[in-house]
Parts: structure tokens; sequence; C-alpha cells
């Protein structure tokens, strides 16, 4: 094949008094400045802008609709359609938590308790909240499919104490969930 | 008791226009800074900051659009702590910061801010000193704001800013130049240098860039028409050098971020830093008060508006200084906006182009000018072959400048071999 020289193009006379790019710079910096007032910025549809520029205004919109399957909230605590605590405290997750934000304390369950064969729960489950990475490797790591993420991301405190989520409250965020796998009893 | 009246009216002058006209502008500019770049990139800007009500009891704030942010941030910043660095020459390092407001502020006094105000028969005129050197007072003070600059860059003690304070010093003094020459013409064609004068002028006559009315004999349509030329140019490269004496954007090098951190004012902080940014949007202001003073007709709106304005009356006081005033900060705020514009528009200067297009593009057009203009201007008395024959020499020498010009500044070719540019 033969051989093409490119050659770099000069500019000409206009061009060099770069008035003319500074003109076409002014109607498009006017474009979007009044596009965006306007509401109609590229993109601004499907991001649900508040109507100025494609930024949506956060307190009084959120972004809740929108957010997909996958997303990966705070880290709670689930329990089953017979109200049974899924975690059996393996710890498992505490081990793989890669900030070590878990601290798990197993307990026994009584041998007069109806779930007495799962022998063990979580006396004390805490998550710290402000080491936290919201990786999801808890979820994964977990074989009683006790805990998730959930799609809850408001998490916030007046102190590093109120950022530890202690059992209850990974509870209250977790709730139930049913549908799942079930070892333990007889709905499988 | 007789010397005590006009005292208190320069007094009242003084603190109605500089602190109450031209010092809330500045923090105004700021949010409509912010305000105009955010739309131009697809934001919001500050919103939010209304009048906080609630912290007094009240039940709701007031919601002004953000307008208040700026107080917010200048509050901010009286309460940051002052940190002086302990290597540093103290003297210096705390004169600098008055030393680019203050001379931004002084300017005040001469821009005439609206038409006279009449009271009991006696006039007013909106201007606090009305100084027959309008323009040259300017020039002459607002030079000083490099030495803040330069001072503060230089006692920091520190690389970054004694490099935009260098940068900073070579470039006002590369564009004072231009700024000067530039308003020659203007000023040929006033004859005058008081600035209510030239604004009065402009309102009989027509605004410099716009001279639609009042054609007498003295100042016929052809040679006002004539004249627009030399005046866009002059505009042009004064409006120009303005950007550059503010240090704005397509010539902020003194304070480039991307390449010198904050530039001079990198040591500063709490209220000395806000006394920098107050003076560099107090600069902003005042250039943008004069051009719209020099070339778009300061408080005039045309003479219908002007003599309906002028004929205002409450009770024994003409108020139609004040709506001359509104009409002065109109075009004001729309000439800042304008600035806002070209600064999120225009990319930044390499410096080698900047002291090139200040030294060899601004200087030999602006002397050009000067020339044109004083042809323009006597051509009715020269008659038509002497203007011709000044014409043709005028051409010939601008030709030979830009010969000259472009021999001088060949440039070596930066490479060799393959990458040798071709030109």
């Amino acid at each position: 094949m033969a051989v093409v020289k490119v050659k770099r193009p000069q500019l000409d006379a206009g061009e060099k008094l770069f008035l003319g790019a500074i003109i076409k710079g002014f109607f498009v910096t006017m474009k979007h400045a009044i596009d965006s007032i306007r509401g109609k910025s590229r993109g601004a549809k499907d991001l649900a802008s508040s109507g100025l520029g494609s930024t949506m205004q956060y307190p009084e919109q959120r972004w809740d609709d929108h957010m997909p399957e996958y997303y990966r909230g705070a880290p709670a605590l689930v329990t089953d359609e017979q109200d049974r605590e899924r975690c059996v405290s393996c710890q498992l997750c505490e081990f793989i938590c890669p900030p070590k934000a878990i601290r798990i304390e197993p307990g026994e369950i009584p041998s007069d308790d109806p779930w007495a064969k799962v022998e063990k729960r979580p006396k004390e489950f805490d998550i710290d909240m402000t080491r936290c990475i919201y990786c999801g490797m808890c979820e994964e790591v977990c074989p009683e499919q006790a805990i998730y993420l959930r799609k809850d991301y408001l998490i916030s405190g007046l102190s590093r104490k109120e950022m530890i989520h202690d059992k209850n409250k990974l509870y209250e965020i977790g709730g139930k969930r049913v549908g799942l796998v079930n070892k333990w009893n007889e709905l499988k | 008791m007789d010397f005590l009246i006009p005292l208190l009216i320069i007094l009242a002058k003084i603190i109605g226009l500089t602190f109450m006209v031209v010092l809330p502008l500045v923090p105004i500019s700021v949010y409509f800074e912010r305000r105009f770049s955010a739309v131009i990139q697809d934001r919001v800007g500050p919103n939010r900051v209304g009048i906080p009500l609630t912290l007094f009891g009240a039940k709701k704030d007031i919601p002004l659009f953000g307008l208040v942010q700026p107080m917010a941030d200048g509050l901010k910043l009286f309460l940051k702590e002052d940190f002086t660095p302990s290597n540093v020459r103290k003297a210096f390092y705390w004169l600098a910061p008055a030393l680019t407001v203050v001379p931004s502020l002084v300017t005040v006094c001469v821009i005439p801010f609206g038409s006279p105000i009449t009271v009991n028969g006696e006039e007013h005129k909106l201007v606090i000193a009305d100084l027959d050197v309008g323009p040259l007072f300017v020039f002459a003070i607002a030079s000083l704001t490099v030495y803040g600059i330069t001072l503060a860059g230089w006692s920091s003690n520190s690389k970054y800013p004694f490099i935009g304070g260098v940068r900073s010093t070579a470039q006002m003094i590369s564009y004072e130049i231009c700024l000067g020459l530039s308003i020659i013409p203007v000023l040929m064609y006033y004859g005058d240098l008081n600035l209510s004068n030239i604004v009065e002028h402009q309102s009989e006559h027509g605004w410099l860039l716009l001279p639609l009315w009042g054609h007498t004999e003295e100042f016929p349509l052809v040679e006002k028409l004539l004249f627009w030329f030399p005046a866009m140019i002059a505009f042009l490269i004064f409006t120009i050098s303005i950007f550059a004496e503010t240090n704005r954007m397509p010539f902020d090098l003194p304070e480039c971020e991307t390449e010198l951190v904050g530039g001079y004012h990198t040591e500063y902080s709490s209220m000395k830093f806000a006394m920098f940014f107050m003076g560099e949007y107090a600069a902003m202001v005042i250039g943008s008060a004069l051009i719209v003073t020099l070339f778009l007709g300061g408080w005039s709106l045309g003479p219908w508006f002007d003599n309906w304005a002028a004929g205002l009356e409450i009770g024994a006081v003409g108020i139609g200084g004040l709506i001359s005033m509104g009409v002065f900060m109109a075009k004001l705020v729309a000439f800042i906006l304008f600035f806002i514009l070209v600064r999120w528009t225009v990319p930044r200067f390499r410096y080698d182009q900047l002291m090139r297009l200040g030294w060899i593009i601004f200087f030999e057009v602006a002397l050009i000018n000067v020339f044109l203009a004083a042809l323009v201007l006597a051509a009715p008395k020269l008659g038509i072959v002497i203007t011709v024959i000044g014409a043709i020499l005028l051409a010939t020498v601008s030709a030979a400048l830009i010969w000259v010009l472009k021999i001088s500044d060949k440039k070596e070719a930066p490479n060799s071999g393959l990458l040798a540019s071709t030109h």
C-alpha cells in the first residue's frame, strides 16, 4: 500500500486571529446557560433534574426511585417468615469484613426454645457505620442469608456511638425477608 | 456653619456611593459569578442561603435564591484563624492586602454615578470628587494595586507566590501602556478629561459606541459614524486591557491555581485573603464602571429618557439623579456579567502569548489608532486632498510597522528534523 503523507493543517489568517473561535465559544457558553435555565440541559431528563441545569436538588428531590436493584446501602440483619433470627453467629462476616466494622458476640439458644436445634444466635451484633465501606462481602459470605445490604443510605449521627448499629437497629433496618432458602424449618 | 454643610454633603456622598453602592456590588458580583458560571456549566450554584430568621425564633426563613451566600462566606472568613507564617516579612505581609483593596475603592471617587440631584434649586453632582483629570486619576491610583500583589508575592517568602507576584508586575506594566494609549482617541474626541462632562456629552450627542441621536452642526452624524471605527478599536483594546489589569480569567496568570497553587495569595488566610478577593472584584467593578462611563454613555439612556428623568421631582428634590443611577447600575451589572461570561469562555493564555499580545499587537494597534482617530477628527478641517494623503501615509506607516514586527518576531523552529514546523 502506498504511503499517504498526512500534512498537519495550517491555520489561515482568520483562524490566527482567534476572534471567530472566541465568538463561537461565546455561543457555546450562552447556549448552555440558556438551556440550563430552561431546564433543557443535556441529560436533564435522565438525571431527573430540578429544572436548573442537570442537577437534582437533594433534600427535596431524591434518587430513591431511580436506585438500581443492586444498590449497596446500609448492611442489616433479617428475620425469616417465622420471625426467627436468621443469623447463627458463625462470625464469617466478622472475619471477612475488610475494615473490621463488624463485631459479633455469639450466644447459645437455650434448650427450651422452639429453635433449640439451631443452637446459636448472636448475643450482640454491632456494625460500626463509620468504618463500613459498603463492599457487600458480608452478604456474599453469609451461609445463612442473614445479612443484606439494604437501600438505606441516610446514615447519620451526632456522635460515634450513634453510628454503631446494634442488633436491634440492624433488625429494624432489615425487617422480615421472605422467600429465602430455609434449612432449619419445615418451610424449606 | 457654612463650611459644615458642604462637608456633610461630601461625607454623605462618600458613604453613600462607596460604602452603599460599590462595596455591596462586590458580593453581588461574586454571587453573579458563581450563579452564572454554574448555569453555564449545567449546574445550580449557591441557591440556599437566605436570611435565617429561624435562628432568631421566627417560624420561617426568608429564602433569597442564595443572595446572602457571599455575606455568609464573609462571616466565615472573619471567624477563620488569621495565620501568619513565621518566615514572612511581617510589615509588608500585613500591608499587601490593604494595598490591593484601597486603590480600587479610592478610584470610585471620580466615577459619575448619575445625573445631578437638585435640592432646593441647588445642583449636587452624583460624583464624590468632580476632578478634571478623571481617567488619569483612575490609572494613577489603580496602578498602585500592583504593589499590593507584588509585595504579597515577595513578602510571603515562598516560591509560588513569588512567581505570581513577578508575573503580575510584568503583566500590569505591559497592559497599562495599552490601557493608557487606547483611550487617547476617546479623550481627543471629547476634548475633556472630566468624566461627568464626558457622560453629559454622551447624554446629549449619543454614546460613543451608539451615536444615534443629538446631531448638531458641531457634531454631525457622518463624523460620529466615522469616529465609530477608532472608538470601537479603542473599546476592544481598553476592555481587554482591563481584563488583564484586574487579573481576570484569560489573563489570570498571577493567581492561576493550576500552575501556582493559589498565586500571590497562597500564604494568606482569613480576612487578609478576603481582602485580596474583595480588591479583585472591586477592581472589576471599577473597570466596568470606567468602560461604561467612557464608551457606553454612563448614566444616560437616550435624551428622551434623560430629559424625562431630569423633570421628576418629589417636593423640592429632583430625583432624576437616582433614576439615572439605576440606569448606570443596570449597565454596570450587565458589563460585569459580560466579564463573567468571558471568564468562563476563554481559556487562559500562555505567558509568552500574554506578553506578545500586550507588546506586539495591542501596543502597536493602539498607537496606530491614535493617529487614525486624529485623522478622522481633523478630516473636516483639512479638506479632502490632505486627508487622503494623511490616510495613505498612515496606511504606509502601519504596513511598515506590521512588516517590522513580523520580521522581528520570527521565532526559531522549536524542533529539528521531521518535527520541525513547516512554516
